[in-house]
């Protein structure tokens, strides 16, 4: 299963970002081959609507699920209309996360887990 | 002539600067006109009391996508700056909260699968105050994250280039309603506080004013609290102090009983009405920045 991790930096090794849409990196990992793959995050800078674009960005990459620190509404939207699974989970590096992911212990989440943070929507 | 009155902090005396200011102008019997811009918390009407007579909507046009036109091309996404239009699944999404109005998706669809429908944003009202100044704000609809569209239906439903003098109550910081309040400006008053938290937005003003090339002058505001960085500041960059405010109990008490500064001490009558004079020498000896 193809699924994609927020990061702050290229590498598996790299912290883990509770950020979604204004991550740095997005860590593309194959849970059975243990592959990887580190994408710069297009929506990382943003000057609004973060969580919609990386949704649209992580939908043409061909994985199944992802997994943050938390959704805020507008990203959860654009995630279940992309038919994406989202998951939360905590931890020091992406490695760490992924462990957990192979282990059962993410949380799938099915509702926003929290107010969209930077951006905030529209220009104040 | 158009005075914007901005502050980069808030709570600097702004509007308390911007009322007495337009008080002082229309006793001396100038035409004056008062546009509060801080559409996000108005306040002026509290002190200048104008009886608003007119109102009228802010609308901003959202997209409404037909799923029975939509091909989900993609095209609407790949305009949209805002990310607020997005296709997931072959299926269009819109996200209202994050658009900004421009019709780009809706003039792009090769479908014309999109139509706008109006969703109010907030409030625009005028009327007149007792001495006579054409006063208007804008109010934004609580929960609403911008500010802008409000801003600009407000100076073009009320022009600020009509009137002799219009004095423009901006919101405080530096971001887009701020740059959307002093656009047309001729001349920027920017109040602070000679405290480090003023003199760190004051910076951020002051850059705002150099970016749309328009003349500045700075008001200080609760004048001897803080230090004399402010000051040391002003020199530096080049930006003349027109006034100094000191700090005085009675003028924070006046205020908070919604008294105007010019009636709790009457000497600001005179200096205001100075501060016009002083404003529009400052241009004539400046044409080259003020044009």
């Amino acid at each position: 299963m193809r699924i994609i991790i927020t990061a702050n930096n290229a590498s598996i090794d790299a912290p883990f970002s509770p950020r979604f849409g204004r991550c740095a990196y997005l860590i593309v990992a194959d849970t059975e081959s243990g592959e990887w793959e580190a994408l710069p995050n297009p929506a990382s800078s943003a000057s609004g609507g973060a969580g919609p674009m990386v949704v649209q960005f992580i939908s043409q990459q061909n994985v199944e699920a992802v997994i943050t620190g938390r959704y805020g509404p507008n990203a959860f939207t654009a995630l279940q209309a992309a038919g994406l699974r989202g998951f939360v989970a905590k931890g020091r590096t992406v490695r760490d996360v992924l462990e957990k992911f192979k282990a059962g212990e993410a949380e799938e989440v099915f509702a926003a887990t929290g107010e969209e943070l930077h951006g905030g929507g529209r220009h104040r | 002539m158009i005075i914007a009155v901005a502050s980069g902090k808030g709570g600097t005396g702004k509007t308390t600067i911007a009322t007495s200011l337009a008080l002082a102008l229309a006793e001396a019997q100038h035409e004056v006109a008062y546009l509060d811009c801080d559409v996000e918390a108005p306040n002026a009407h509290l002190f200048l009391k104008p009886i608003f007579t007119q109102n009228k909507d802010v609308d901003l046009l959202i997209p409404v996508v037909d799923e029975n036109q939509c091909t989900g091309c993609g095209v609407c996404a790949e305009v949209c700056a805002y990310h607020a239009i997005v296709v997931l699944g072959g299926k269009t999404l819109v996200f209202p909260e994050l658009c900004h109005g421009c019709g780009s998706c809706t003039l792009m669809c090769p479908e014309k699968a999109i139509t706008e429908t109006p969703q109010q944003l907030g409030l625009l009202e005028a009327g007149e105050t007792p001495q006579g100044i054409h006063f208007a704000r804008g109010l934004l609809n609580v929960g609403e994250p911008m500010a802008v569209p409000v801003i600009h239906q407000l100076k073009k439903w009320r022009d600020p280039r009509v009137t002799e003098v219009t004095i423009m109550d901006a919101p405080p910081g530096s971001s887009c309603p701020v740059v959307e309040s002093l656009r047309e400006a001729d001349f920027i008053l920017l109040v602070t506080e000679p405290t480090p938290f003023g003199l760190h937005d004051l910076k951020s003003a002051v850059q705002v004013a150099r970016e749309i090339n328009i003349p500045a002058g700075v008001i200080i505001n609760r004048d001897g609290i803080g230090d004399a960085q402010v000051e040391a500041f002003c020199a530096q960059a080049d930006i003349p102090i027109l006034l100094r405010i000191p700090y005085g109990r009675d003028i924070g008490e006046g205020i908070a009983r919604g008294k105007n500064l010019i009636d709790i001490r009457p000497e600001y009558h005179g200096i205001f009405q100075n501060l016009l004079a002083d404003i529009a020498q400052r241009l004539a000896h400046a044409p080259e920045i003020a044009a």
